[in-house]
């Protein structure tokens, strides 16, 4: 059994069908990449795993460890080990990043029925984190997001699941706005996360984050179904021949 | 850090809802007949053994209250109060007690219960951080004032003001009424012609005061109101930081609370004014709760004095209320810093006013009003520079934030300048929690309640950490319970 498994998904936004059907599995351990064009479906997707409001699935199953996904609010499925890294993360203005993090961390852990984390222990790893992501200590006592750089946002979202160790990341385009330096950054966050007990969906638009976070399988996702897959070397080719040949490709399917 | 993390375990703690210090304790009591009359005023007075001069003043001020009509500027609806359908004065029967261990035992379980330690000896082996002495006021009496030997020791006058008006009768006469005259409005003349207790504080000259200065407010008897008054003079070079904190039995009665509190500092001295009201704000359904009518304000007499008000207003069925400054000393500072949160049904009208009279005085208004259910939530202030106050400064900062989309915020602000050296500024905003902000805590593991405290948490800050520390802890746990059901 994969740890994550979609099968049939629809949905529509605003009463326009966006996934049209979508099949995949994750198994556990492995790293998929998610590539296609702007408006074919990739957020919509990594929101409907995620739990948001305001998308209506229409059609399709979603399992994640054998449970049903999409029966779950969105924070018992933080809790059974999902984590969605924002594409724009949000502001939340007077919340400490510390107390943030520490809230949320010790919510997850007492759904788990794991012991909390005291205050002591909790800066200390957070330190550590923060350290391997080349992030200052002030990062912590800053408000979450306020007054950020896109960036320094990006780079609060792998630090944020660094320390909520995920068994699933979906990582939504998560490179865009990096400069190469803070891609490497976030890169080196997600691979020292990479284990048998870890699985991530990783969407993009660009090739260039899969040269740093090197997927195990790739899937095309074009007008709200996966046209294609491959491995690595299928994100290589898309670089070059681009989207519209796919597209192509799947309208005469 | 921990306090926020505590607040949510307050909020899973409490999730039977409701208010939890809702309870009644089984007190004989011995109540005035109901009305409002010259006879009720003597049987006040007689009762509390007072010199005729109050009598006297009292007597007064019942005239000119007599001759006056209840406020309705205010945005808040109530039905007409009969004043003379309360009892204007319920005292425990058992004789006022001399030292702590003659306490009724049921009045000090009532404290243990609402977390006021009562026991000085309990309250030193909890010591963590500093001490807090605590003036017990239960109905209309003072029933425990802690650590005033050594109070006494460091010149520190703190007893109930009954007792103030027959040991420091000079302190009482020179100062009572001289900030908040005894006709200034409706409720301060009611309140000066039938106030029973409250507490008295004076701070002399160059003293800091050892340790943080409280009264708590209990309000238990059926059909009664609570006319407390307050009067806190600091002396000059002196510094006090006093608190109050209040709450009822839950009943589906509407109850009449109409304080007075008066603050004088004079040169360089400071008071640091923290109040934590949570009176009984009436069920979901709007019935019930504490009429809150409270006139509290302070005068910057000397030069360079400060007075601060911080208010975290979450009780009360309706609250109107505007702790003021008065900057008269040349360089005198004023601030007033304020979380209102209205839930339900509740109504809040309160805000402050800065009337700036000396030069180079200052002024800071940071206001943060929350509205949720069916209620409504209005800032309404006053800043006014009077002509000899040359270079007089004011920022005020309003802030409101809506939770669902059927209670109300307003911000009503008044700026007078008569002196165009002076600066002053206003900003405000209103918001919405949006949902990215709710869904963005969800996806990282917090439930909805909790995202929704964390979030107003947040958002108050800045006043939250005006607080001593103790009471921001505890006014982050009454937020997120009186948040309760505010979400879903």
């Amino acid at each position: 059994m994969a740890l994550l498994e979609i099968a049939g998904l629809e949905a529509e936004v605003e009463g326009k069908p966006i996934l049209r059907g979508i099949d995949l599995a994750v198994p556990l351990g492995e790293v998929h990449a998610i590539m296609g064009p702007n408006g074919s479906g990739k957020s919509t997707l990594a929101y409907v795993l995620a739990g948001r409001e305001g998308l209506r699935v229409t059609a399709g199953t979603v399992r994640f460890e054998g449970q049903d996904l999409l029966a779950m609010e969105p924070e018992a499925r933080a809790a059974a080990g999902l984590f969605l890294a924002f594409q724009y993360p949000v502001e939340l203005p007077g919340v400490g990043n510390a107390n943030f993090l520490r809230t949320a961390l010790n919510a997850v852990r007492r759904a788990r029925s794991e012991p909390e984390v005291d205050a002591l222990r909790f800066l200390k790893e957070a330190r550590s984190a923060l350290k391997r992501l080349s992030m200052a200590d002030e990062m912590l006592r800053r408000n979450v997001n306020v007054g950020f750089s896109g960036g320094e946002k990006k780079r609060n979202e792998v630090f944020q699941m660094a320390l909520l160790k995920p068994r699933l990341a979906i990582l939504d385009e998560t490179d865009s706005g990096l400069d190469i330096d803070a891609l490497k950054i976030v890169a080196a966050g997600v691979n020292a996360l990479r284990g048998p007990g870890f699985s991530a969906l990783v969407i993009t638009h660009y090739q260039r984050l899969l040269d740093h976070i090197v997927p195990d399988r790739v899937h095309v996702l074009t007008e709200g179904r996966i046209v294609r897959s491959g491995g690595p070397e299928l994100a290589v080719s898309l670089e070059e021949s681009g989207y519209a040949g796919l597209a192509a490709e799947a309208a005469a399917a | 850090m921990s306090a926020v993390a505590e607040t949510i375990e307050t909020v899973s703690a409490v999730t039977e809802g409701g208010y939890k210090w809702g309870f009644e304790t089984d007190i004989e009591t011995e109540l005035a007949p109901k009305g409002l009359s010259e006879d009720t005023i003597r049987l006040i007075s007689a009762r509390k053994e007072e010199p005729e001069w109050l009598l006297a003043w009292r007597l007064k001020a019942f005239a000119a209250w007599q001759t006056m009509s209840e406020p309705h500027w205010a945005r808040v609806e109530h039905a007409p109060i009969d004043y003379q359908d309360i009892h204007y004065y319920a005292a425990p029967k058992k004789k006022t007690p001399k030292t702590l261990e003659d306490v009724d035992p049921e009045l000090l379980r009532t404290y243990e219960k609402l977390g006021i330690p009562l026991s000085e000896r309990a309250a030193l082996a909890g010591v963590e951080g500093g001490q807090v002495a605590v003036d017990a006021v239960f109905d209309s009496v003072s029933v425990a004032t802690t650590f005033r030997a050594t109070l006494a020791k460091a010149g520190v006058i703190f007893c109930p003001i009954s007792e103030a008006v027959r040991e420091h009768p000079e302190l009482v006469r020179r100062y009572l009424g001289s900030v908040v005259p005894a006709g200034d409005n409706f409720f301060a003349a009611l309140n000066s012609a039938v106030f029973t207790d409250g507490s008295f504080v004076f701070i002399p000259k160059g003293v800091r005061c050892p340790m943080e200065l409280s009264t708590y407010f209990r309000i238990n008897a059926r059909s009664t109101g609570q006319f407390e008054r307050t009067l806190i003079i600091a002396e000059a070079g002196s510094h006090v930081s006093y608190l109050e904190g209040c709450t009822a039995p839950m009943r589906d009665e509407n109850q009449l609370h109409a304080a007075v509190v008066e603050l004088v500092a004079l040169d360089e001295a400071e008071i640091k004014y923290s109040t934590v009201q949570n009176w009984y704000p009436g069920d979901a359904e709007g019935r019930g709760g504490i009429y809150n009518f409270v006139t509290k304000r302070g005068a910057c007499r000397g030069r360079k004095s400060k007075i601060s008000w911080t208010q975290v207003e979450t009780g009360s069925a309706i609250t109107w209320k505007y702790p003021s400054c008065i900057l008269q000393g040349e360089g005198s500072v004023g601030a007033f810093y304020s979380v209102a949160l209205t839930n339900n049904r509740q109504q809040a009208d309160t805000g402050t006013k800065m009337i700036h009279i000396g030069p180079n005085t200052t002024s800071t208004i940071v206001s943060k009003g929350i509205s949720a259910g069916r209620s409504n939530n209005t800032y309404r202030g006053l800043v006014r520079i009077m002509p000899r106050a040359a270079h007089a400064r004011n920022f005020t900062q309003c802030d409101s934030l809506l939770i669902g989309d059927r209670c109300g915020a307003h911000t009503v602000p008044y700026i007078e300048s008569r002196n165009a050296t002076a600066k002053v500024e206003h900003e405000a905003t209103t918001s919405k929690i949006a949902e990215d902000q709710l869904f963005y805590c969800r996806s990282r593991g917090l439930s909805e309640e909790d995202a929704v405290t964390l979030i107003v948490n947040g958002f108050c800050r800045e006043v939250l950490k005006e607080l001593p520390m103790e009471f921001a802890v505890e006014a982050q746990k009454l937020l997120a319970v009186s948040l309760e059901g505010s979400v879903g």
